[in-house]
């Protein structure tokens, strides 16, 4: 390394792994779209967590202060993120555990298959992470001869069935209980041939089969949901108590986690650990939450190893309108309330993030110039029910709109043609920045109505929008416009007089 | 009160009787309407595409617009196209470096109102029979747009509206909350899904058995009754404004023709 002074540092990096779709949003929606199995699941599926968290929101009267405070306190954190991972990181360090910094992706996967091959081993139980799924551990890991077991439920069957997770907290969300059966068939080791798709029954095969590994294995690897910079305190929200498994039993813990998951306190917890079952699961509290500081003589993993994410993050900080979906605390109430995600799926988003989350961060994470993710923030009609859902208050569609002008504006100068969008929009910023403009293009009003048919519809457009007339028509236009009629017809009527008045 | 109208561009070139129910209803409640004449378009279409520097004129000339014209306060008969006077203006003037423009955004966007917000919170119009007159001898079902639902916060003003109504039956739309897939441009860059979209809010429509779905955005039910007309329902859709200014006297038909009196026919 040399000494030399090279100036202020370089822009942060973006992220990689499981981050960079590579296909095109509309195209892997089309196809996913047909998948008529998966849109049953799914329907069905974020309905019921849909009906579920309005119930339990419903009981808080002050939901929406959470809410409020939620959001304060990530705020506070973005703001403070050096000084905060800074404390954390002494904090973690004085209790006995080690931290490491990762830039990205490949340092993360690096560090964690070093810290497993020194105790020795080839195998690894994990508890459910995201940050893990974003780098593609598992993936890297089994390239070092290192296998990972999924032991959460879901994950478990998406790993058995050589699948990918379709959403971030329920992950085999598009597969029903008889699919879940003929994978367990197909790929569980000394599983009851006679298994039905009975919940229970595959519940307790699916718990049979990991309390094996629970038993063996000499390290776990985790994600983590909070860690408190006051304390050097880690913390892991789960629902099966496969989590307390790995954290506990395991003799080295290794947790790989995002540097925006800090919160200042333990008494930040308070206002989060009602925020996120109530938003993720819809219940009031989640069956068990698991909170480690460093390490405890004779008591639980001796050798506890923090891996710091950034992959990106930096980069995300550093957007102006876009830093607040680094708040996101990964309950998915977005997804499950997306209108788009409903219908199409996760894997039609291509990331590890889908749905309206997985729509900004991924793109912020990587940068909008990377490969397709510059389709995703326009996978949205901009209901906005996902901001109505987000527990941090993520102003999801203000911050889509954003990235749009950011992915129109990085294309500007780039195309030698511009593209019929591109002529839509300068023609309508011609007509639309003046009255005038628009009163004389009224003016050809009667012309438009003649594209209409006997039936005065228009079923056939050409070009883009044509994609409005695959499944709709479109009326043929009035022959005078409100701003004409106005000009020459409008006699102002009189006020309702009492006869007028009508009862219902 | 003076209250100036935005008619939005939609409604000002594709549904102009949308505009006339507004001026009818607010002229019967005793109010002088006027209509700025440099207003174009809200510019919401450039702005939810990307298309920022594009949507810069468009909202410069609606902030100039309505400062070029003294009045109490502005409607407009669209959920969406108000939210975007009011939150989507001073966020675009602010991105473009114009801290003049987002504080004048600003000023005529805390005036602007959507027609039922106007209608209930400020002329206190709860009885439409009673204070307009109004009377719809038909079954409606309601879809309450996104924008006003949830940027807005409009609650029921438009549904209570219409159930004021005098003779009209209102139909419960089933998961009446769900977006109907328009989203402007997404209708064309993610047809496919949009229409995924829109077909599930067509067939809920169909369910209640109403003959037109009510709503109080321009774009939405040109979405909605383009997709109605291309399954050759018999279902339609109308704007509540429209509905309002229905009278005994110069009644409304279900797809909107004013039938009688001096208005004529469409």
């Amino acid at each position: 390394m040399s000494n030399v002074f090279m100036g202020m540092p370089t822009l942060p990096v973006f992220g990689d792994g499981n981050l960079h779709i590579e296909e095109p949003f509309p195209a892997a929606a089309h196809r996913e779209l047909g998948n008529t199995q998966m849109r049953a699941n799914l329907r069905h599926a974020t309905h019921t967590i849909r009906d579920k968290r309005l119930k339990v929101v419903a009981e808080l009267p002050d939901w929406e202060q959470l809410r409020d405070a939620g959001s304060a306190t990530k705020n506070h954190v973005m703001a403070n993120l050096p000084a905060l991972l800074e404390e954390f990181e002494t904090n973690f360090t004085a209790r006995g555990g080690i931290i490491h910094w990762a830039r990205d992706a490949q340092e993360a996967n690096q560090i964690v298959a070093d810290l497993i091959r020194e105790q020795d081993t080839t195998e690894v139980v994990k508890v459910k992470s995201m940050a893990t799924q974003e780098i593609g551990l598992n993936e890297y890991l089994e390239e070092q001869g290192i296998s990972a077991f999924e032991t959460d439920l879901a994950e478990l069957i998406v790993q058995l069935g050589h699948d990918k997770p379709s959403h971030i907290l329920v992950p085999a969300i598009h597969k029903n209980r008889t699919e879940v059966r003929d994978i367990f068939l197909a790929e569980m080791p000394n599983v009851d041939p006679n298994l039905t798709d009975e919940p229970r029954l595959l519940a307790m095969a699916a718990r049979e089969h990991l309390r094996r590994k629970f038993l063996s294995a000499k390290v776990a690897v985790s994600g983590a949901n909070f860690a408190l910079a006051d304390s050097g305190t880690l913390a892991v929200v789960e629902s099966e108590g496969n989590g307390r498994m790995c954290l506990t039993l395991p003799e080295t813990l290794i947790t790989v986690m995002g540097i925006e998951k800090l919160l200042p306190t333990k008494d930040d917890l308070e206002v989060f650990m009602q925020l996120l079952p109530r938003s993720s699961t819809g219940e009031r509290m989640n069956p068990y939450t698991s909170l480690w500081t460093g390490v405890t003589e004779g008591d639980g993993p001796q050798n506890v190893h923090l891996v710091l994410l950034d992959n990106g993050r930096t980069a995300a900080l550093a957007d102006k309108y876009g830093r607040t979906a680094l708040n996101c605390i990964r309950c998915s109430a977005c997804m499950n309330v997306c209108p788009v995600y409903e219908r199409t799926g996760g894997h039609a988003y291509g990331s590890t993030y889908p749905g309206p989350i997985g729509a900004i961060l991924t793109p912020l994470l990587t940068g909008i110039k990377s490969e397709e993710n510059s389709t995703l923030p326009y996978a949205s009609s901009l209901c906005g029910a996902c901001y109505d859902a987000c527990p941090v208050k993520i102003n999801i569609p203000e911050i889509l709109v954003h990235l749009r002008g950011e992915d129109v504006d990085s294309k500007r100068g780039e195309k030698k043609l511009p593209s019929q969008m591109d002529l839509m929009m300068k023609g309508g910023a011609w007509a639309f920045s003046s009255g005038k403009h628009l009163g004389l293009l009224e003016k050809g009003l009667p012309l438009g109505k003649l594209a209409g048919g006997r039936d005065k519809k228009i079923k056939r457009l050409p070009g883009i929008a044509a994609g409005w007339t695959q499944s709709r028509d479109i009326p043929a236009p009035p022959s005078q416009s409100f701003r004409d009629w106005w000009k020459k017809d409008h006699e102002p009527v009189a006020p309702i007089n009492e006869q007028e008045k009508l009862t219902k | 009160m003076k209250i100036a109208l935005f008619a939005t561009c939609i409604v000002d070139a594709m549904y102009p009787q949308t505009a006339r129910a507004t001026v009818k209803i607010l002229e019967r409640l005793g109010h002088e309407v006027v209509f700025p004449s440099g207003q174009a378009c809200c510019g919401q279409m450039h702005i939810n595409s990307g298309y920022m520097d594009e949507a810069l004129p468009v909202v410069t000339n609606h902030v100039k617009a309505f400062e070029a014209e003294s009045y109490d306060v502005a409607v407009a008969p669209s959920g969406s196209c108000v939210a975007s006077v009011k939150h989507q203006h001073p966020v675009l003037a602010e991105r473009c470096g114009d801290s003049a423009l987002k504080a004048r955004a600003e000023a005529v966007g805390a005036k602007t109102y959507e027609l039922s917000q106007l209608l209930v919170d400020v002329l206190g119009v709860t009885n439409a029979a009673e204070q307009l007159g109004s009377h719809f001898p038909h079954k409606v079902t309601y879809h309450p747009s996104c924008h006003g639902m949830r940027s807005l916060k409009l609650g029921d003003r438009q549904l209570d509206l219409l159930k004021s109504v005098a003779g009209i039956q209102v139909a419960d739309l089933p998961e009446a909350d769900q977006c109907c897939g328009f989203g402007g441009t997404f209708s064309l860059k993610n047809a496919d899904v949009s229409s995924a979209m829109l077909q599930d809010k067509t067939k809920n429509i169909e369910s209640t058995g109403a003959s037109l779905c009510a709503g109080g955005d321009a774009s939405c039910l040109m979405h909605i009754g383009g997709g109605l007309s291309r399954t050759k329902s018999d279902a339609t859709t109308l704007h509540f404004a429209e509905i309002l200014a229905s009278t005994l006297d110069e009644p409304v038909s279900v797809t909107g023709e004013i039938l009688v009196g001096k208005a004529g026919v469409r």
